[in-house]
C-alpha cells in the first residue's frame, strides 16, 4: 500500500533496526526448516515473505531484496526499475516523473537512508537482478546461502 | 609532440582509428582534447525519420569545426528515430567523432552488449550510458519497457567488456571494445543534496565524462562542482555542463513543464519574455552561461543542446570565446589539409 510505503520510508530508522534484529532471526529458523522440510515449505514461506513485505514495502519479490540498502524503499516500485536511482526526471516537488502522484522511489530511498545507521549502503553500486529469482523467496536465498 | 599534431592525425581515411595515446582507454579525438586539458564542446545531432545518410551528413556537418563531439540520441523522449548505431556509423565514416548514447528502455542485456561491440567495430570511441526516458511519455506508448539495466548497471556493462575483454556471462571476447565511458547528471533535479552522491556512484561505476541535463542555474551548478571537487570525483571525471538555447519565453515554459527535471529560473523566463527578439535573447543567454560555467573550477566543457537551432551552433560557441581560439576537428578540415599539400 502506497501509504503504509510511505510511513515505512519515514521510520526507516525503525524498520532498519527491525530487520537488523529480526532477520538473522528469521534466516536461523528457515536454515532449520529447510534442512528438515527441504524445498516443501516454500511455497508458504515465499507467500508470507510477500505478504509482509508487500503489506510494509509494495515489495514486488524480485528475490534480489535491496531494501537495507535503498533507504527501505523498494527500487522495484521505480516505474524503470531503477536499481541506482535516481533517474534524471524527478519532478521539483520530488515525485516521479513517470507517476507524477507518486513520490519517487529515489527520493524516498536517499531520505530513509539518511535516517538509518548503515544509510550509508546506499553510496555502493548496486548491478542489475537477475530475472529468474523473480517471485522468490530473498529469505529462503539467505538462508540456504551459506 | 605538440597538441595541434596530436588532432590533425588522420589516416587515409577519415574514419580510420587513431592510435591509443598512453593513459587513454579509446582511439577517439573526443577523450584526447579532454585529457590534454582544453576545454570541450559536445552537441546533440537529432537524428532524422528517414533512412536517408545525406540527412545526417548535412545536420552533421553544421557542427564542422565548432564542437569535438557529437552526441547520436537513442530515441530521446521515448520517440522513434533513425537509430544511435545507425546515426554513429554513418558519422564514423566521415571521420566524425560521434558519442553513442545507449538508453536502457529499449533493449536487453544480450541486445545492448552485441551493439556496443557493433559501434566499436564501426569506429565508435564514445559512449553516454542514460536510463533513458519512459515509454509513456513518447510516441509509442503502447509498447513494452524493457529496463534489464539501469545507467549505473550499464556502465558497469561497458567497463567490463573493455577491462576485463569479457561478456558478462563470462564468455570471453577476442578484442575489446575501447569506448570512453560516458554518463548523465542532473544537478538541477531533487533530491538536491544527493546528486553528487550519484554522480560518485557513476564514477565509481567507470564513467570517465559526464553531461549535464540543461543547466540555467548557474549557483546550483557552482554550488554542485564545489562539492564534487571535495570528493575528489573531478580527478577520475571530466564535467561537461549543459546549455540549451531557448528560442521563446513559450518554449522555455513548455520545457520547465512538460520536460520533468527542467529547471529554468523565473528570471530567464522575463527574460526572454521581455526582450524584443526573444531567438537573439535565447542566444545571448547560452553564450553567457557558457562563459560563466567557464569560470568554474574543475568545469572541462559545454554540452550545448541547440535543438532546432543547430545552425547557430557555430556562432554561439565562438561568441562565447570559451575555446579560446582552439579550433575543434572535422572532415571538412581534413579534406582542406590534403587539398593544400596536394597544391
Ligand atoms: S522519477 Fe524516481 S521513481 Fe520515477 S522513474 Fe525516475 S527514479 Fe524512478
Amino acid at each position: 500500500m502506497y501509504r503504509v510505503r510511505l510511513w515505512s520510508v519515514r521510520h526507516s530508522r525503525k524498520m532498519e533496526w527491525l530487520y537488523a534484529t529480526f532477520n538473522p532471526m528469521v534466516v536461523k529458523l528457515l536454515r532449520g526448516t529447510v534442512k528438515v522440510f527441504g524445498n516443501k515449505l516454500d511455497k508458504p514461506i515465499t507467500a508470507v515473505e510477500a505478504a509482509a513485505k508487500g503489506f510494509f514495502f509494495d515489495c514486488k519479490m524480485c528475490g534480489d531484496c535491496a531494501l537495507s540498502k535503498t533507504g527501505m524503499s523498494c527500487p522495484m516500485n521505480c516505474p524503470k526499475t531503477i536499481r541506482n536511482g535516481p533517474c534524471g526526471g524527478v519532478r521539483e516537488n520530488g515525485h516521479c516523473e513517470v507517476k507524477p502522484e507518486m513520490r519517487c522511489v529515489w527520493v524516498a530511498a536517499w531520505d530513509g537512508a539518511s535516517r538509518m545507521k548503515d544509510g550509508d549502503a546506499i553510496k555502493n553500486v548496486n548491478f542489475a537482478v537477475d530475472h529468474r529469482a523473480k517471485g522468490t523467496s530473498s529469505w529462503l536465498k539467505m538462508a540456504r546461502d551459506d | 609532440m605538440t597538441d595541434r599534431a596530436q588532432f590533425d592525425e588522420a589516416g587515409l581515411n577519415p574514419g580510420d582509428p587513431l592510435p591509443i595515446l598512453p593513459g587513454h582507454v579509446s582511439h577517439g579525438r573526443f577523450e584526447r582534447v579532454l585529457r590534454a586539458g582544453h576545454f570541450a564542446i559536445s552537441t546533440e545531432i537529432a537524428p532524422p525519420d528517414s533512412a536517408d545518410p545525406g540527412e545526417v551528413l548535412r545536420r552533421a556537418a553544421l557542427f564542422d569545426g565548432h564542437v569535438d563531439a557529437i552526441n547520436a540520441t537513442d530515441g530521446s523522449g521515448a520517440n522513434c528515430h533513425m537509430s544511435s548505431l545507425g546515426v554513429c556509423a554513418l558519422l564514423t565514416r566521415e571521420g566524425y567523432s560521434p558519442i553513442i548514447q545507449v538508453s536502457c528502455r529499449d533493449r536487453n542485456r544480450i541486445a545492448i552488449q552485441g551493439d556496443l561491440l557493433g559501434a566499436a567495430a564501426l569506429g565508435v570511441c564514445s559512449v553516454l550510458c542514460l536510463s533513458g526516458d519512459d515509454v509513456s511519455v513518447g510516441d509509442h506508448p503502447e509498447a513494452k519497457p524493457v529496463f534489464d539495466f539501469d545507467s549505473v548497471s550499464l556502465l558497469q556493462t561497458v567497463k567490463t567488456l573493455r577491462d576485463e575483454s569479457r561478456f558478462l556471462s563470462g564468455r570471453k571476447l577476442d578484442l575489446p571494445p575501447q569506448l570512453f565511458m560516458g554518463a548523465s547528471i542532473n544537478p538541477f533535479a531533487p533530491p538536491y543534496a544527493n546528486r553528487v552522491d550519484q554522480f560518485a556512484k557513476k564514477v565509481a561505476a567507470g564513467a570517465e565524462f559526464v553531461q549535464s541535463q540543461y543547466c540555467f542555474d548557474i549557483e546550483m551548478a557552482r554550488e554542485f562542482m564545489a562539492r564534487a571537487r571535495d570528493l575528489g570525483l573531478l580527478e577520475h571525471c571530466h564535467v561537461l555542463m549543459g546549455v540549451g538555447v531557448l528560442a521563446s519565453a513559450k518554449t522555455a515554459k513548455w520545457l520547465k513543464g512538460a520536460i520533468p527535471g527542467v529547471h529554468i529560473p523565473d528570471q530567464i523566463i522575463r527574460r526572454l519574455e521581455q526582450a524584443e527578439k526573444p531567438k537573439a535573447e535565447g542566444r545571448a543567454i547560452a553564450v553567457e552561461l557558457m562563459q560563466q560555467l567557464a569560470e568554474i573550477k574543475g568545469m572541462s566543457g559545454i554540452h550545448l543542446m541547440a535543438y532546432k537551432q543547430e545552425e547557430w551552433v557555430g556562432d554561439i560557441v565562438a561568441r562565447s570565446g570559451v575555446l579560446q581560439g582552439r579550433k575543434p576537428w572535422a572532415p571538412s578540415h581534413l579534406h582542406h589539409s590534403k587539398q593544400t599539400a596536394n597544391a
